[in-house]
């Protein structure tokens, strides 16, 4: 064995691959999450849309979208498989337990599992039907000089070769754009309130799976020291484990109530 | 014999050898004073049992003064039972009420094989330390204390991870049965030290790979095993093991 491939496969290189794998994907939660937060934009959807056209055609984001889908496979099977070592490592159990852990550090597999059945579940009411089905198109109608712009649906049957189609029109000063209409899908999955529901039990497992993971990550990689671990501490918990949580859960909220209040 | 008012009762694990299934077996111990330690009630009750012509229980014990690291019970769910900071010898029956049920487990870990009843074979361990947990010196006059100047903090560090007893407790009480305490304690008080440097590299990659081959589990910082320590040995050392182990895989030539 090289020296690279007897690290990695030691225990501790074992978790460095958690640790490295976990990080990344918290950035990828980060920019997710600010890219989605254009769902709350009073636009009819043109900020979301046109953001879902770049992110899906950009190569460079491309790429990293591959690595994203490699590395949560990874994390989830290579959790798994050091789960299933740590339960080998002791084959009879207690009669009795009383943990002095956290709830959230002792059940990261179940938490995991959890969220990977939840990520099958969101990419598959979006990510598989913008790239498989043929969503409505919707047409953006834009005054260049004032910046309104309006939204008109496309007929049911239109569809065009490439993601955006841009037009601007000099004489009358006005700019068209039409692109798939994932916006409307989005709050038509969450006028269902099984899915609200679905996506809040999902954000719930993702907090309690981050409180523990953000900053275990860092503990991992040997980065533990008085003067910054209170710092990685707090983020993990205000920020991982709340904020983008409740974040990402104000999303499906926010469109049943929309639905509720006849919009 | 004891002279005391508490009445007891206990579940013990029985198992005559580390071939045969064992099971919790249900004793009745009465008259217990409260100022006994947990191991003088189990000599009670061991008294009993060998005056009834009964095997007494097995149950490793040396020093019962805290110091020694043999005493090994997994007392009502937890590594030397419900006090922080002390082994099962330094735990009074003050710490029970009067009608409670105890149950006593031995640690448990595919790495620590049930030997009799409540003794495990630790000698996982052993072997760990043999593997790189010393240094190497020639024998002779200890050298002046002042001719290799240690900052004190260093020092303090090295002798709270120096305070560990390899009583295993953290093993036990890690729902991975993972013994990264035990080693970030011994790689740590001899990394932080001048003496520990010349082997420092080889030691972190040499323990860390008997630790794996021994069967304990992999660290996944729930800090249980911290909380459980009767010596308080601190996660900070874990830290250090995986700055040490990756820093020696990484950049030196040893490994």
């Amino acid at each position: 064995m090289s020296w690279l491939t007897k690290t990695l496969s030691s225990s501790i290189g074992k978790k460095v691959l958690m640790s490295l794998t976990g990080l990344f994907l918290c950035t990828f939660l980060v920019v997710h999450l600010s890219g989605n937060l254009q769902l709350f934009y009073k636009d009819g959807g043109y900020a979301f849309n046109t953001y879902a056209v770049f992110m899906t055609s950009f190569p460079l984001i491309k790429v990293i979208s591959y690595f994203n889908y490699f590395f949560i496979l990874f994390h989830a099977f290579w959790g798994l498989y050091l789960e299933y070592q740590n339960r080998k490592a002791r084959s009879v159990r207690y009669a009795v337990v009383r943990n002095s852990s956290s709830w959230s550090s002792r059940n990261m597999a179940i938490l995991g599992t959890v969220l990977l059945v939840y990520i099958v579940v969101h990419m598959g009411d979006f990510w598989y039907k913008y790239h498989n089905e043929p969503l409505p198109y919707v047409r953006y109608t834009e005054n260049v000089q004032t910046g309104v712009k309006l939204a008109t649906e496309m007929p049911a049957n239109y569809t065009q070769d490439v993601k955006k189609i841009e037009i601007s029109d000099f004489e009358t000063g006005t700019r068209l754009i039409i692109v798939k209409d994932l916006y409307k899908e989005v709050s038509r999955v969450f006028q269902n309130p099984v899915f609200v529901l679905i996506y809040i039990l999902g954000m719930f497992a993702l907090g309690f799976h981050l409180y523990h993971g953000f900053q275990s990550a860092f503990q991992t990689l040997g980065w533990n020291h008085p003067k910054y671990t209170p710092l990685v501490r707090g983020i993990s918990t205000w920020i991982f484990a709340i904020l983008i949580p409740i974040g990402f859960a104000a999303m499906p909220i926010f469109f049943y109530v929309k639905h509720l209040m006849g919009n | 014999m004891s002279e005391g008012n508490m009445n007891l009762t206990l579940k013990v694990w029985r198992q005559k050898n580390a071939k045969v299934n064992g099971s919790l077996e249900t004793y009745q111990v009465n008259g217990i004073s409260e100022d006994m330690s947990f191991l003088e009630m189990f000599d009670v009750l061991n008294e009993r049992l060998v005056s009834d012509g009964k095997e007494p229980i097995a149950f490793d014990h040396d020093c019962r003064e805290g110091i020694c690291g043999m005493c090994s019970m997994y007392i009502n769910g937890r590594p030397h039972g419900p006090l922080e900071a002390v082994t099962t010898c330094q735990l009074h029956m003050r710490s029970f009420k009067d009608g409670d049920t105890i149950v006593v487990e031995p640690w448990r870990a595919t790495a620590f094989p049930v030997i009799k009843d409540l003794v495990v074979d630790r000698s996982a361990f052993d072997r760990i330390i043999a593997s790189g947990g010393y240094i190497s010196v020639n024998t002779g006059n200890a050298q002046d204390g002042n001719a290799l100047p240690i900052p004190k903090e260093e020092a303090d560090k090295a002798f709270a991870a120096a305070a560990c007893i390899g009583c295993g407790a953290c093993v036990a009480a890690c729902k991975n049965a993972s013994a990264m305490l035990f080693v970030s304690a011994k790689v740590s008080q001899l990394a932080l030290l001048p003496q520990g440097q010349p082997e420092r590299e080889e030691r972190a990659i040499k323990m860390v790979a008997q630790m794996d081959a021994e069967g304990f589990g992999n660290c996944t910082n729930t800090g249980a095993c911290a909380i459980e320590c009767p010596k308080e040995i601190s996660l900070e050392n874990i830290a250090r093991l995986n700055r040490e182990y990756l820093g020696s895989s990484i950049a030196s030539t040893v490994g």
